[in-house]
């Protein structure tokens, strides 16, 4: 369904842990940069926007020509993004729920240090299958 | 096998407090985690996780001699069976299976399907030779140790290396003959 898509994971000390580019349109690197671009440019939006709501999922907070901005924000601050051009919000928020709890399963792992990069390819896989399934 | 009322290791494990697995599991992987941090290199924590297993399991000897009345096991493949479905079930909540005996009985392998401390638990490649479940084989090896069996256990398989189950392997090397800790003229 989506043609462009990347998803990234921001700690809470505002380092990125986890990127991937989840479309199935053909990769170009050029497009990789300018997707971090505007992931990275939403950022100052969702710290003035994530304290005005008590949801989790913020929704569209930005867009750039056709591909919008999705984040959706955990209770230790640390932020799942999504760049998109599909207008499937329902999907989206699944998505980004189940990422959730994929997340939060990571951070039980006591091998894994909080804040840092999440190396796990049994994540990465699962998250890769939750994109094409909501997505 | 005819102990008085030896206790099943299911009436015994319904009998005893018991805490939140996830709180288990937690501070299981918080211990870990500082050794990792302390000793830097993982083979020292491996043995220090068997040494604590050690430490742990001479004590828990004489809990699980109290609570399960087992009494003495003929020989080794009893006590590996005993070991596996009572004292397993026991402290841990769940029971392994004993296989692959070797001809003179004295070296077998004891299979766990299910590991409450490994729940979560995933590897990362800087930490690709610990075995996450050290503590384990100290501890068998330090109740055996503790009813004069002089036994070796090492890990053979282990699900976070990617293997099917967890399996430990225990080598009986010698059985110590009992005798007084004194002679009669010190």
């Amino acid at each position: 369904m989506a043609s462009t898509g990347c998803f990234i994971i921001v700690s809470k000390n505002d380092i990125p842990i986890y990127e991937a580019e989840v479309g199935s349109a053909a990769k170009k690197e050029e497009a990789a940069h300018q997707h971090q671009f505007i992931l990275h440019a939403a950022l100052d939006i969702v710290q003035d926007l994530a304290w005005t709501t008590s949801a989790m999922f913020l929704k569209a907070v930005d867009r750039f020509n056709d591909l919008v901005v999705s984040v959706y924000v955990t209770a230790g601050h640390t932020r799942l993004m999504l760049l998109h051009d599909s207008r499937n919000e329902d999907g989206i928020k699944s998505f980004f729920q189940e990422v959730h709890e994929l997340y939060v399963k990571i951070l039980l792992n006591p091998l894994y240090l909080p804040g840092s990069r999440i190396t796990s390819s049994h994540f990465d896989t699962k998250v890769r299958a939750l994109a094409r399934k909501y997505l | 096998m005819a102990p008085i009322a030896p206790r099943s290791g299911d009436a015994v494990f319904a009998n005893v407090e018991r805490v939140n697995a996830e709180l288990f599991t937690l501070t299981y992987g918080a211990i870990v985690r500082q050794l990792l941090t302390d000793l830097e290199e993982v083979e020292e924590v491996n043995k220090q996780l068997d040494q604590m297993g050690y430490n742990i399991g001479i004590r828990l000897i004489d809990e699980f001699l109290a609570k399960s009345n087992v009494s003495r096991c003929v020989d080794f493949k009893e006590t590996a069976e005993v070991i596996a479905k009572v004292g397993f079930k026991m402290f841990l909540g769940v029971s392994a299976s004993v296989t692959n005996w070797d001809a003179d009985g004295t070296c077998c392998s004891l299979i766990l399907e299910d590991n409450p401390l490994v729940d979560f638990v995933e590897l990362p490649d800087t930490c690709q030779g610990l075995y996450y479940c050290n503590v384990l084989s100290g501890v068998i090896r330090g109740a055996l140790e503790m009813v004069s069996m002089k036994t070796e256990v090492t890990w053979v398989r282990d699900m976070l290396r990617g293997d099917d189950a967890y399996e430990l392997k225990v080598k009986l090397l010698k059985q110590v003959p009992e005798e007084y800790p004194y002679k009669d003229d010190e």
